[in-house]
């Protein structure tokens, strides 16, 4: 860890002012923290922005939806009823994220931004990771890559994105409050996200300074039933190698509408559009819920040590599906 | 049980810990807790090549960070520390390599420079500062990597013996019913929760080192042999030690660089290394091949047993774990052959492991064996019955005792092995596959030389002091039940003294021999009490006890009794003999152990003896373990809902500790099994996941129930008390018997650890 400034924000508007190059916001910094001790982060000036905290309810149902502040825990906003009941999928991608303690730590905006676990990139002595040190190839490629991505890859960096919310905020159709040195702004949460391409380095599409104050959630016929599938390899405290957000309307027999995403195989939050136009108007069954999963995975393209993980994404979403239809709401 | 004072202590009894409270309130001092004033930080520099050597250093940089007081490199280190053996070659050093001695490196996450500073960040800045330039070769980095060495293990040790009877090829070539098979083990690390510290002080030239050891003795003997100064001028104290498993069984070459530092700045230095270097500059599980061949008749006897195995060590050391020495005794059959041969990488030294040879090499044999029962359509339990013995195979001897069956039958019953349907995959829960599965489980009861001090005072106070070593096994409180009983006190009046130097010197932590071998020399002890204080009395005009047999007399409730119960206060009768204290220093050689062994004790050498060592008989500990396992019918996902160990280890000398340990040994089983694994990247022979977020072991909720029944077994031949070890046996058994599950639930067997979901992915669904 290198010597870094700190400053304690008062507002959101002067946090996103008082930020410069070279500066980042902390949240709960249980990635921020964790990188920086590891060498890989080195911001000059922390601008803590944990006194924004009590600045919004955790919650706030509004007459579209849910309004999430970036500032809450994961773990309050997991244990709020609303969410349990009418968004299942959001309360469990958090309750199944991390440990207690980190839940208890981490905030819902520092949660979205959270960066990946590969491990090339997470010590510097490794040589090659376009992502830290841009030109310098990825080491994951070739190397040990059981954990990374298989959608949104590029030849510069198939590094996963690591973290379960962002899937039922992509699902749900959510979009993200921010302000910026320019003023305020929401953008898609679809929108929020890049795939690595040949700038790995360049996560989002956030500007200097800009910071995320709140999750906007529509309410939808689908948010009820609705759940988060994780597999892993231990039953808690891991993260995802393959895991499906799955919100479903239907109406009799049929599926009016779905709304699908993956995670823990794509290099961003991933929305299986093509999945989800697949399964309109049909009756959920085995057979269907295979065909769709066949299409979600159609463009994978993996590495020797995560292949099987094409397999796994498609038995795991075929298993939300078929769980997601036999919920009683 | 709560322990009252009043309460004579027994053998056996289920005691909550003595050193419990310390340890939860945190008054227990751990290796890099001691209050030191002023201590100078110190921070690691791990090479990132596998091979090759340092070209340059620049470390003007870390030099220029606020608090960097010194940089210890190759430059100016090069001869500071002199060269002391791999413990196999009769030295004390867990790995011969000798960092900052030249700019070679030998493995990566070797150290290459050592930064201190005035505090820990500091030091760590300075670390991440400097630029280290190597020259770099391809690496040599496993199994299957050109430019390995393969040695027979005869060639690699004189004592290495390849157990072999009969003629194994021609009786396999006969046998109407045949396993052929190859199995692997990965490398596993120990990670104990407490990271690999050091901290060294010096008051002239006396040095003062604070570092959990399993072995504190071996560790003041090893280092003052490095520094080149007089073994009394070292002092090592480890009362505490937060998880070691084997990891702090040797000396590792950190403690001197630390040493050497404390030295060159006249100040106490302290280092606390990060996990991810814990996982290079200590030992580790190395990586095993094996291919195993059984025979057998149609009623399943065995008639053939072929174990070949090979073993991943660094280039210099010829470290081996030798497990067919288990492997080829577990069962009865004629023809026996096995060889062993270690792999020469690019690689740290590997090092003992809860179980070295034991876990490698009854995974194969149990899978094995779980394969002949199908091939056979037999019970694996009733397979086991077939080929139980009260002999070893290989020369002949008789087990001291042997419960092997009755375990089996005790765990049957208790499992409700009878609902298992024995065919693959036929057992299901909803979405879920069911899976049942079982292994034998066997440990060597080993024993060293050892001694202790014994002082019991006038007011019915007793102190033990030993340098044996707690590593959370229990051992504080076994020790001071022993004096309590033999000294008929209560538990509270007895105290215990450990891992520290200056106490009168005990085997290592290792082989699972504390107990036994701690435990007998402290009774002894206690014994020599007795004596004199019965003698008096039995001679006394004033004593009700006068005429007596003294042998007959004993410690009982704060009285010197004899058989009828009656007799005098314990303050009576010893102030026949003292008016303070009675202090006895006892030294115990066991049977089998060399006759020099007390000598070699003090010299901090290994003196264990026992297992399949002996020339007279063999003696193990036996098991038998269970697991129920859940496959996911979509997914895939591995879950181990219940794992139950039957155990007959001679006397248990704490029920409660006991279990303890054994249900540890039995989750270590199934992380092992379904968990642990350190991923290499072979193209740079480096470890990948060394952090705890990605090196896996199992939370709370992977372990839903971990049974543990200990079966009495009474053997007066291993040792006076009858003690055989339990440290290591509770892992041994289970990393077969998950896999057995795995194949009971899906018909797939799995011969690679760590099963991992993906092994079953590929597979129809059943
Ligand atoms: C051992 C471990 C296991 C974990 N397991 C999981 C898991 O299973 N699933 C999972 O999803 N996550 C997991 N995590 C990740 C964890 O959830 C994230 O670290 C956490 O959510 C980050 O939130 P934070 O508030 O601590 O962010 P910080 O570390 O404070 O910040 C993270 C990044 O976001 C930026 N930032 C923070 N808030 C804002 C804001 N409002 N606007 C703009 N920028 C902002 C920071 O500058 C920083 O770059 C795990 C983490 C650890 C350490
Ligand atoms: S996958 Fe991405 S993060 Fe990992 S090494 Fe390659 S470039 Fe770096």
């Amino acid at each position: 860890m290198r010597p870094f400034s700190y400053v304690r924000a008062e507002d959101a508007i002067t946090a996103s002012q008082s930020i410069g190059a070279g500066s980042a916001f902390l949240a709960g910094g249980t990635t921020l923290l964790d990188l920086m001790k590891l060498d890989v982060m080195r911001p000059e000036t922390l601008v803590d922005i944990n006194s924004l905290r009590g600045s919004a309810p955790a919650v706030a149902l509004t007459q579209g939806g849910l309004r999430l502040s970036a500032f809450a825990s994961m773990a309050e906003t997991a244990a709020d009823p609303n969410i349990e009941h009418d968004y299942p999928i959001i309360a469990q991608s958090l309750a199944l994220a991390a440990s207690p303690q980190l839940r208890n730590m981490a905030t819902l905006g520092g949660n979205v931004l959270q960066r990946t676990r590969c491990n090339y990139f997470r010590n510097p002595s490794w040589r090659a990771c376009n992502k830290r040190e841009p030109g310098s190839g990825c080491a994951a490629l070739d190397g040990v890559n059981r954990k990374h991505a298989v959608l949104g890859v590029s030849p510069h960096c198939i590094a996963s994105y690591a973290g379960d919310f962002a899937q039922a905020l992509i699902a749900l159709d959510a979009a993200v409050e921010t302000i910026g040195p320019a003023g305020p702004r929401v953008i898609k949460f679809e929108a929020l996200h890049r795939t690595p391409g040949d700038t790995p380095q360049t996560e989002t599409n956030l500007g200097q300074g800009e910071l995320i104050t709140a999750f906007i959630v529509p309410r939808a016929p689908w948010t009820r039933r609705s759940l988060y599938l994780k597999i892993r390899d231990r039953e808690s405290y891991e993260f995802a190698l393959a895991s499906a957000a799955v919100a479903l309307d239907i109406e009799g027999d049929a599926v009016k509408q779905a709304r699908i995403a993956l995670g823990g195989i794509a290099t961003r939050p991933w929305r299986a559009h093509a999945a989800e136009q697949a399964l309109a108007g049909k009756p959920l069954n085995e057979d269907i819920a295979n065909h769709a999963s066949q299409l979600a995975l159609a463009h994978a393209s993996a590495r020797q040590g995560n292949a099987f993980k094409v397999e796994l994404a498609r038995r795991t979403l075929r298993r939300a599906l078929l769980q997601a239809a036999s919920m009683k709401v | 049980m709560t322990d009252t004072a009043e309460a004579n202590v027994r053998l056996g009894d289920p005691l909550n810990r003595i050193d419990a409270q310390a340890k939860v309130t945190g008054a227990a001092r751990y290796g890099s807790d001691p209050d030191i004033a002023r201590p100078v930080f110190a921070f690691l520099a791990v090479s990132s090549i596998a091979r090759g050597h340092i070209t340059r250093i620049d470390d003007r940089q870390a030099r220029a960070v606020s608090g960097v007081l010194d940089i210890l490199t190759h430059e100016n280190m090069a001869a500071a520390i002199r060269p002391v053996k791999f413990i196999s070659e009769g030295g004390y050093m867990g790995s011969s390599i000798m960092p900052l001695s030249s700019p070679r490196v030998f493995h990566a996450g070797q150290i290459v420079a050592v930064v201190l500073a005035d505090s820990f960040e500091a030091a760590r800045e300075g670390a991440h500062r400097l630029a280290i330039s190597y020259a770099d070769e391809t690496p040599s980095a496993g199994f299957d990597s050109e430019g390995v060495e393969v040695v027979p293990g005869a060639d690699a040790s004189k004592e290495h013996q390849d157990p072999k009877i009969g003629d194994a090829e021609a009786a396999f070539a006969a046998a109407p019913v045949k396993v052929d098979a190859q199995y692997s083990t990965p490398t596993q690390h120990h990670n104990p929760l407490e990271l690999f510290t050091t901290t060294c002080a010096w008051e002239a030239d006396k040095l003062t080192l604070w570092e959990s050891s399993q072995n504190v003795h071996a560790f003041k003997n090893g280092l003052a042999q490095q520094l080149g100064i007089n073994p009394e001028n070292v002092r090592v104290i480890s009362p505490y030690i937060g998880g070691a498993f084997g990891s702090r069984g040797s000396l590792t070459q950190r403690t001197a660089l630390i040493a050497v530092a404390a030295k060159r700045l006249g100040r106490p230095v302290k280092l606390v290394a990060s996990r991810d270097q814990g996982f290079t500059i200590a030992s580790y599980r190395a990586e095993t091949r094996h291919h195993i061949r059984l025979g057998a008749d149609k009623d399943g006897k065995l008639q053939s047993l072929t174990h070949e195995a090979f073993e991943v060590t660094s280039r210099p050391d010829p470290y081996m774990v030798s497990g067919t020495d288990a492997s080829t005794r577990l069962y009865a059959c004629p023809n026996v052959s096995s060889k062993v041969s270690i792999v020469h990488a690019d690689r740290s030294t590997p090092g003992f492991m809860r179980a070295p040879p034991e876990v490698p090499y009854l995974f194969p044999l149990e899978s094995a064996m779980d394969e002949l029962a199908a091939a056979l359509q037999m019970d694996p339990v009733e397979l086991r019955r077939v080929n139980d013995t009260k002999t070893e195979p290989i020369k002949g001897l008789p087990y001291t005792s042997r419960s092997l069956m009755q375990c089996f039958d005790k765990g049957t019953k208790a499992f409700d092995w009878q609902r298992r349907d024995p065919r693959p995959g036929s057992m299901r829960d909803g979405d879920w596959l069911v899976g049942l599965g079982c292994a034998s489980t066997m440990y060597p009861t080993q024993m060293g030389a050892a001694t202790a001090r014994v002082s019991l005072t006038l007011s019915g106070t007793a102190k033990v002091q030993t340098a044996a070593h707690d590593i959370g096994t229990g051992a504080y409180t076994v020790i001071a039940m022993t004096a309590a009983e033999r000294l008929g006190l209560p538990i509270q009046k007895v105290t215990v003294e450990l891992g520290d130097t200056e106490l009168p010197p005990a085997p290592g932590a290792g082989g699972s021999n504390t107990t036994a071998s701690v435990c007998n020399v402290v009774a002894k002890a206690c014994e020599e009490i007795r004596a004199k204080v019965a003698n008096a009395a039995s001679s006394a005009e004033d004593s009700k006890l006068k005429g007596q047999d003294q042998k007959a007399l004993r410690f009982s409730a704060g009285r010197l009794v004899g058989p009828d119960g009656a007799g005098e206060e314990l303050e009576t009768a010893m102030r026949r003999v003292t008016n303070g204290a009675i202090e006895i220093y006892a030294e115990n050689t066991p049977h089998g152990v060399k006759p020099d062994a007390i000598e070699k004790l003090y010299q901090g050498a290994q003196t264990l003896a026992g297992g399949a060592k002996l020339q007279d008989r063999i003696q193990f500990a036996f098991g038998a373990e269970f697991v129920e396992l859940r496959v996911h019918r979509i997914t895939r996902e591995i879950r181990c809902p219940r794992v139950l160990g039957v155990f007959a280890a001679g006397r248990i000398m704490n029920m409660k500790t006991a279990t303890s340990q054994l249900m540890g040994g039995l989750i270590w089983g199934v992380s092992s099994a379904l968990h642990e694994g350190t991923e290499m990247d072979r193209r740079y022979g480096r470890f990948y996941n060394t952090d705890l977020a990605e090196y896996l072991i199992p939370v709370n909720a992977d372990i839903p129930a971990a049974e543990v029944i200990l079966l009495p077994e009474e053997d007066h031949e291993i040792n006076e008390l009858g003690i055989k070890g339990i440290g290591e046996l509770g892992n041994v058994g289970t990393n077969a018997a998950v896999a057995n599950a795995v194949f009971h639930a899906t018909g797939v067997r799995i011969r690679n650890l760590p099963i991992r979901l993906e092994q079953l992915l590929g597979t129809a669904s059943i």
